[in-house]
């Protein structure tokens, strides 16, 4: 029977989407040349809400991992970066390194978080979030409470700064978002979905799940953690109590949600509407927050497989192809 | 007898002051089909999920092969060959037929690449799924569920295949399509352990019939003598459906 059907793993719209996007990184590696020192500052921290979607949407929509503690990452490689540059580390090296700790702090996390399922996992990385917070708080070396500034880098022209920063967090979505891609494309991929949509299920057809939970898990923990740091590097200032804040799962419960849990293109769509959402609104103060949730509980009940579902609508449009599809073979 | 395939000795599981297994003896034969009956709460269950795994054993030992593997966890002892279909069908909800299948092929058989594939064809094509290959598995109605939860099982390319009361909750007619499909997998020479209230169903494809209750074995042998034993009768199946 095998002769008559194959399995197609990319078709013609999967192949013009790749090419999209290489040229859409293209496009976006010119943009400090093109733009003003602020549109590159802006454009920055899109970038930044792309990574933390998309390592989101790794946990929760492909190994059904609901996090509300991702911000326990961001706020350790953000510290992480003042710690290394306290010690004598150049700042963008330091940047550079700060996402490898986090993801030392994932690994040294996960006996503790993984083991609990769940509502249960949810609570228990907001917790630990909550504690590492405190600890940096109670730390003057860091800066304590008041928070702290990232020093190293305003010798620098600001629009040379601005340059580089943007520069380093396109090649950290790029660098994520490509081991995404390959992670979810390889066999592993199949069996990690298999782990979001029934545990059990997967152990019983023969998925290692605990090691699959972990890669995902430190993945994720690698890729908030140069949003951390990234942050810092844009902002040059950080607080513990914004930065390890939990609006940050907020926003990444947003964006996935709006953009598409569970698919590769839905959390980069989600971003962009979180963004200009932020942009546009974000002066009305208590109101913007209310429109924020506001658009968040239509979503949920109007398009729950949210935006991109729109755009692919019964046609299984994937842009970077990561499914398996059984096609009739032509006859000869 | 043929060779055991799958041996559960002296099997026991406890829970606080509940035995729900008690020493209970095992075994099914290369390519063999065991039915298991007995009124709920018999430790039917149970004795799958201590022999896939997913529940330890509080005493006794389960070998494959010959091969001690009381302390393999559940993907471990997929991938040595244990296949499992649950009661109430799991599919995998957000991927497709096929990718549910996939996981099987890759993750318990470790097929790779265009052989993984292949395995993938045939055992949709086996299963009667091949048509719903693209369609997401949430979208299927029960009967496809569990063909699918058998297929997925399937492509883990099991040498013995546990059954948890798949019958259940089909017509007479889907329940016969059902027979004809494990049949089929009885020519491909997986051995085959069913669990099933349907004891007409159970009948036209098993060779041995074991009946439990509270947690014991109380028969075991060819299914119409079992059908007669009187504790049988007594504990299962009632007096006016052996006059029938």
């Amino acid at each position: 029977m095998a002769a008559f059907w194959s399995v197609k793993r990319s078709d013609t719209t999967s192949h013009v989407g790749s090419g999209a996007l290489a040229l859409a990184v293209v496009g976006l590696a010119v943009v400090p040349q093109v733009w003003n020192a602020s549109v590159v500052q802006q454009l920055t921290t899109l970038l930044i809400l792309v990574m933390l979607a998309a390592m989101w949407n790794a946990l929760s929509g492909y190994a059904g991992l609901v996090s509300v503690g991702q911000q326990s990452f961001i706020g350790f490689g953000a510290y992480t970066t003042i710690f290394l540059t306290q010690q004598g580390v150049a700042p963008y090296l330091a940047v550079a390194l700060a996402p490898l700790a986090a993801a030392g702090l994932a690994i040294c996390l996960a006996p503790l978080v993984l083991r609990l399922r769940g509502g249960q996992f949810a609570v228990g990385t907001w917790v630990v979030a909550e504690a590492i917070a405190l600890m940096v708080m109670l730390d003057h070396g860091l800066g304590g409470g008041t928070g702290v500034s990232l020093r190293g880098l305003n010798v620098l022209p600001s629009h040379i700064r601005r340059a580089y920063t943007y520069w380093l967090a396109l090649a950290f979505v790029v660098l994520l978002l490509g081991l995404l891609f390959l992670l979810l494309r390889s066999r592993s991929g199949a069996a990690l979905q298999a782990i979001r949509d029934d545990e059990h299920a997967a152990a019983s057809v023969g998925v290692r799940t605990a090691p699959l939970k972990l890669a995902i898990y430190v993945l994720a923990g690698f890729g908030c953690g140069a949003a951390g740091a990234l942050t810092l590097a844009n902002t040059l200032f950080i607080q513990p109590r914004s930065i390890f804040g939990v609006h940050w799962s907020a926003f990444m419960i947003f964006m996935v949600l709006v953009g598409g849990l569970g698919t590769f293109e839905g959390p980069i769509v989600g971003a962009v509407v979180f963004f200009a959402i932020q942009n546009w609104f974000s002066d009305g103060g208590p109101w913007y927050l209310i429109g924020l949730g506001a658009v968040a509980v239509a979503f949920a009940l109007f398009l729950p497989r949210g935006l991109w579902s729109v755009v692919s609508q019964g046609r299984q449009i994937q842009l970077l192809p990561v499914g398996y599809h059984l096609s009739r073979r032509p006859t000869p | 007898m043929s060779t055991a395939v799958l041996v559960g000795h002296r099997l026991s599981k406890v829970y606080g002051e509940l035995r729900v297994l008690d020493r209970v003896d095992f075994h099914v034969g290369q390519g063999e089909a065991v039915g298991v009956v007995g009124p709920n709460g018999a430790g039917k269950t149970t004795l799958l999920n201590v022999l896939t795994g997913v529940v330890a054993a509080s005493e006794g030992t389960v070998r494959l092969d010959g091969r001690d593997i009381t302390g393999m966890r559940p993907e471990k002892r997929c991938r040595h060959g244990i296949g499992r279909a649950f009661q109430i069908p799991r599919p995998f909800g957000g991927m497709t037929v096929l990718e549910n299948v996939f996981v099987g092929a890759s993750a318990g058989a470790g097929l790779r690449g265009n052989t993984a594939y292949e395995r993938c064809i045939d055992v949709l094509t086996t299963c009667g799924l091949i048509d719903l290959a693209n369609r997401r598995a949430v979208s299927l109605g029960l009967l496809h569920r569990k063909r699918l939860e058998l297929a997925r099982a399937l492509a883990t390319g099991p040498r013995v295949l546990l059954l948890d009361e798949i019958g259940a909750g089909l017509t007479e007619a889907e329940a016969d399509q059902l027979v004809g499909l494990i049949l089929r997998l009885r020519l491909l020479g997986i051995a085959v352990v069913w669990i099933e209230h349907l004891v007409p169903v159970l009948v036209q494809v098993v060779d041995r019939l074991v009946c439990m209750e509270s947690g014991r074995v109380i028969a075991d042998g060819p299914p119409d003598a079992v059908l007669r034993d009187p504790a049988v009768v007594d504990a299962y199946l009632g007096k006016a459906v052996v006059s029938a």
